[in-house]
């Protein structure tokens, strides 16, 4: 094989100075991110979205959808670990949808975030007494009681939903279903409103 | 010369036969024709007067008329019947019967491709629809406007797996710019012209959209909406035109430190029409232009600032050039692997300006110093406003070294090579004759592999929009029928189909399209009797284990003598010139065979994953 041998003497410059490699897009350390996409509430968008992420190599943590106080604009919560550079890339690939108004990376910025989970506990006559102090600690709220179970209703952030499904686990959870997050900015300033213009 | 140079093509035999009214509208002057015109008052549309209910299929008619569209590829079937019932009150609609949906996918964007405008390809559902994707991809990923058009089942069916149904929607979602499905007639004009709207606004692409049956047939009085009114019905579709100021003053001191600049032109210079803008830039901060593959034509290769085509096949001395710069000025084009190889190792002394359309393209690929998101035109409109003018003896070192470079490295690839001196025939040489013979004013299409690589380094091209090739999707089977789209687009060049003995054979079917529409496209099939570019890989990459990369092709001859296209044979390099002026002299399709050198190679070749400093220049085999 007579190739290049690679050196940079040949393209006139000292192999002195050859710089450090250039740097991959998206090979930085990766962290939990929030993205808001405000979108047109149109068939199919959904699923233009998940489609969209899945093509581009992106895991969604969680995703939640509802319409918006205007029912033609509905909002999306998509929790998502990714680099940072790679995140704002799939925030990019998002804003390409023509049905996708705004998309914004919460991250950084000061917010509200919410999840609400039902946990299903299995609570036996000797366990019943237990569990419902648990519940009442932290702020559960029971939903549904019966012989051999109750549904618990809990309200927090990521964190305090997972801190409060550890706590019952032991008891042993029949079922589990959460909402993922809805996240919300701080402040007077609205993402709905920057669209409209 | 040649009788079809200039020629407008003729007119198509379904088309002249299909002028005629359906044989059940009554006579003009008639008392029933008369009734009927008093029944179906208010159903006038568009000054035509149908003498008959407007239907969803007249409203797509109508919107693709509006549209300008003259000319568009299709195949009939079951639930697009309903079209072709009333296709024959449409005449000015140039109606293309292909023979199969992928080429009329292609010929579609081949049309695009040369005149900047809206291709148009039709099918039915399921086998038609999927057939259209392959043409589908290969637009999407060189971004050209494409409207594909479907029927589908009737929407009480939509879902219980009826005949000839499939999820086209779905399939056609993760590769379109957007897609629709219409069950209501009175959606179609709304949905069209958006469609229209989106394929070829900010960053082209493929729009799909997909008509029921009863959408087609319904009857409807929906009037089309003015482009104002397209525009504010897609709030979440505001291409950005104007590059940030803050971000072209940033470029344009990049640019006034820089010493060893270099323009990288794509495929946007061409969307953007900004050839000219780019001449003037480029003259007037005296940078060299290298260009992608998509972006050949973008200037003139004659002129003293072109200095060639870059990346895994391209010159060495453009390679050379972009991994020596110290700035690179990015100019709708994307980085792709095939551009950079080793993004690790790619241009490593140089920063980079990278302006683009579309802002997710920007920090894909290749991290940038100054992005700028604009059109091409546009952003060098603005930066040439900001550069000083630039006097060239200031860069009489760097243009020494750029031009000592370029001659040894055209010195070293041209066809001076094994195969040449044994007298077989070198495609490189077949190539370049093609280009002179027609005064490289044609339209060349290429295949894909090593013929497509060929076409790019060595006909010379002169003009924007006239080469046209699957650079992001590398579709086998994409030359004769997107020439046969070219040919349609632009009658007024000569159009040739570079294709290698392997895309040829995948969609040759459109031969007949060709004899059938007097389409006269020219070919040049080269054939090695292998797939040359995986035989190619084979031998460098995989130790000569050569599993498949055999093709026995037809005697190529006798099969275009079947179709009815005059064919021409050449083996050695003295009887190239007097084949082509063969062909060019055929009032018509014409196709010449090459006989090439079978195992000649694509150099220099930068091997996957390997970086533009990597370059391969020649191998020991028994042609180099």
């Amino acid at each position: 094989m007579s190739g290049d041998s690679g050196s940079t003497d040949q393209h006139g410059t000292p192999a002195h100075s050859l710089p450090p490699p250039r740097p991959l897009p998206g090979g930085g350390a990766t962290r939990r991110h929030v993205l808001i996409a405000v979108v047109l509430n149109k068939p199919g968008v959904l699923n233009r979205v998940a489609s969209l992420m899945r093509a581009r190599n992106f895991n969604i943590d969680s995703l939640a959808v509802s319409h918006t106080d205007n029912e033609e604009i509905s909002r999306m919560t998509i929790t998502l670990h990714g680099d940072d550079v790679a995140v704002e890339q799939a925030a990019k690939q998002l804003y390409r949808l023509i049905d996708v108004l705004k998309v914004q990376d919460a991250t950084s910025e000061s917010t509200i975030q919410q999840e609400l989970a039902l946990v299903k506990i299995r609570a036996t006559d000797s366990t019943r007494a237990e569990v419902l102090k648990l519940v009442e600690l932290s702020r559960g709220r029971v939903v549904d009681l019966t012989d051999g179970s109750v549904i618990v209703e809990v309200t927090g952030t990521e964190p305090e939903v997972d801190a409060f499904v550890a706590l019952v686990r032991t008891y042993g959870i029949k079922e589990l279903v959460r909402t993922g997050a809805v996240v919300m900015a701080r402040g007077s300033g609205s993402i709905e409103e920057a669209i409209k213009r | 010369m040649t009788i079809a140079k200039g020629d407008p093509p003729e007119p198509s035999p379904t088309a002249a036969r299909s002028t005629g009214r359906r044989s059940h509208v009554p006579d003009e002057g008639s008392a029933g024709a008369a009734a009927i015109e008093r029944a179906r008052k208010g159903m006038l549309h568009e000054g035509r007067d149908l003498r008959r209910t407007r239907i969803g299929a007249d409203v797509l008619c109508e919107a693709l008329l509006r549209q300008g569209v003259d000319v568009f590829f299709s195949y009939p079937g079951g639930v697009i019947l309903p079209l072709y019932d009333i296709l024959g009150d449409y005449p000015e609609l140039r109606h293309v019967l292909v023979r199969h949906e992928q080429g009329g996918a292609h010929a579609a964007d081949g049309y695009a491709r040369v005149t900047g405008r809206v291709g148009v390809c039709m099918g039915t559902s399921g086998p038609g629809a999927t057939n259209l994707v392959t043409g589908i991809g290969t637009a999407l990923l060189d971004s050209i406007p494409v409207v594909a058009i479907t029927g589908n089942v009737p929407a009480a069916l939509l879902g219980k797996d009826a005949f000839q149904e499939i999820d086209i929607n779905g399939i056609t979602l993760p590769m379109t710019k957007h897609n629709y499905l219409v069950r209501d007639a009175d959606d179609l004009p709304r949905v069209v012209a958006e469609a229209f709207h989106i394929a070829r606004s900010g960053r082209p692409g493929p729009v799909h959209i997909d008509i029921t049956k009863d959408a087609l047939q319904q009857e409807t009085r929906a009037p089309h909406p003015g482009e104002a009114e397209v525009v504010a019905g897609l709030p979440g579709f505001r291409p950005n035109m104007d590059g940030h100021p803050r971000q072209l003053k940033m470029a344009a001191a990049e640019i006034a430190a820089a010493k060893r600049p270099v323009i990288l032109a794509g495929h946007g210079i061409l969307h953007a029409e900004a050839w000219n803008e780019l001449l003037t830039f480029a003259e007037k901060a005296q940078i060299p232009v290298a260009w992608t593959l998509l972006g050949i034509g973008a200037i003139d290769e004659d002129h003293p600032l072109a200095y060639g085509f870059m990346g895994m096949h391209g010159w060495k001395h453009v390679n050379r050039a972009i991994q020596s710069a110290d700035l690179l000025i990015a100019i709708g084009m994307r980085f792709d692997d095939r551009v950079t190889g080793n993004v690790r190792t790619y241009a490593p002394y140089a920063r980079i300006i990278h302006a683009d359309i579309d802002p997710a393209e920007i920090g894909k690929n290749v991290a940038v110093e100054v992005p700028i998101v604009g059109d091409a035109k546009r952003v060098l409109e603005a930066l040439t406003n900001l550069v000083k003018p630039v006097d060239p003896v200031t860069r009489a070192d760097y243009f020494a070294q750029l031009a000592e470079w370029k001659t040894d490295s055209v010195a070293s690839s041209w066809h001076g090579s094994g195969a040449w001196q044994a007298g077989l025939l070198s495609a490189d040489y077949v190539v370049e004759r093609i280009g002179a013979l027609t005064d490289h004013e044609a339209t060349y299409v290429a295949d894909v592999g090593q013929n497509q690589m060929w076409l790019a380094r060595y006909t010379g091209f002169r003009n924007p929009n006239s080469h046209v090739s699957s650079g992001g999707l590398g579709t086998m089977g994409f030359s004769v029928p997107a020439a046969m789209g070219a040919a349609l687009g632009r009658p007024d060049r000569e159009t040739w189909a570079i294709t290698g003995d392997g895309g040829f054979q995948m969609t040759f079917q459109e031969l007949m399209t060709l004899v059938a529409d007097h389409i006269p496209v020219k070919i040049a099939l080269l054939d090695n009797k292998k797939l040359g570019m995986i035989r190619q890989w084979q031998e460098i990459i995989y130790a000569g284990n050569y599993h498949s990369s055999n093709l026995p092709g037809p005697d190529f001859a006798k099969l275009a003598d079947a179709f009815g296209i005059p064919a021409f044979r050449a083996r050695t390099p003295d009887e190239v010139d007097g084949v082509i002026k063969a062909a060019q002299a055929v009032d018509g399709p014409a196709l010449i065979w090459f006989e090439i050198a079978e195992e000649q190679n694509v150099f220099p070749m930068m091997p996957a994953g390997k970086g533009l400093s990597d370059l391969i220049e020649n191998w020991d085999g028994p042609d180099e």
